[in-house]
């Protein structure tokens, strides 16, 4: 903590309850059939062994505003998974130069059961060196689409309700 | 609901908006340093943490032998999501299609 240049903003912490269990969030997160449905319904794409290919495609509205249908929006390395509680993963945004320049961030997913069927899920993101993507994650919505903040919302609505907030 | 209202609580005091609000400034920060430069005396400031905790706004990490605190905006964005947008998603659509409207109708 006490070394010379520690940059501001390294890590931020998003936290979730949610009333579904450990597997229903894991398939949340992980599969693309789910992952399209809430945020910015980007399927993600993973190889879920440490070492695997993580790979977020563009979703529909993003192709309807030029983004390429066959590239992804956001890519990464799985590093650590334990299914359904815990999920760690490099993660770098592809839109433009400059956010693929800050390279890659750490991601991590802790999914925790709690009392009556509710699950805390925790997303802690070091953006630490890459503060475009910082800005980008912890957006207000009328900027980058909202961040961690809108996806875990949406998140939460879809799995408990069956709909999502946004469409 | 039982979450808004701790969230409501938590939110409803000024020495605690200032909690969030340094943490907003700057995240992940020890006791000592949330209490550094406030009138409150640590027991006050540790307090107060700990009701922004149990509504989830505050988030602890441990690294090595200090406590972080973070700041989770989450609870914030569930009650916009569920209650703001329900009161202002008209009168906000009504602005827009006016400024529409005024614009498209320009000389």
């Amino acid at each position: 903590m006490n070394s010379t240049t520690v940059p501001t903003t390294t890590v931020q912490v998003h936290r979730v309850h949610i009333r579904a269990t450990p597997e229903a969030v894991w398939e949340a997160i992980t599969s693309p059939e789910w992952t399209k449905r809430y945020g910015y319904h980007a399927p993600a794409d993973y190889d879920l062994r440490a070492g695997g290919a993580y790979r977020s495609l563009p979703s529909e509205a993003m192709v309807a505003h030029g983004v390429p249908a066959d590239g992804p929006v956001i890519d990464g390395e799985v590093l650590e998974v334990d299914p359904p509680r815990r999920l760690v993963q490099t993660w770098r945004m592809l839109f433009t130069p400059e956010l693929v320049a800050e390279g890659f961030t750490r991601l991590t997913y802790e999914i925790e059961p709690e009392a009556a069927g509710v699950t805390m899920l925790t997303v802690t993101h070091d953006v630490t060196g890459a503060p475009i993507t910082a800005a980008s994650v912890s957006a207000p919505p009328s900027d980058a689409g909202g961040g961690w903040s809108v996806i875990l919302s949406d998140l939460k609505t879809l799995l408990e309700s069956g709909e999502p907030l946004y469409r | 609901m039982k979450d808004d209202d701790t969230v409501f609580h938590a939110l409803a005091d000024a020495s605690r908006r200032e909690l969030l609000d340094r943490l907003y400034a700057r995240d992940g920060q020890t006791l000592r340093e949330l209490t550094a430069g406030l009138e409150m005396t640590r027991q006050a400031v540790s307090k107060h943490l700990g009701v922004l905790e149990a509504a989830n706004l505050v988030v602890t990490r441990r690294s090595g032998r200090e406590k972080l605190h973070f700041l989770n905006p989450v609870p914030i964005r569930l009650i916009h999501d569920r209650w703001i947008d329900k009161y202002t998603e008209y009168q906000v659509t009504a602005l827009v299609d006016l400024k529409t409207e005024l614009e498209e109708n320009r000389p």
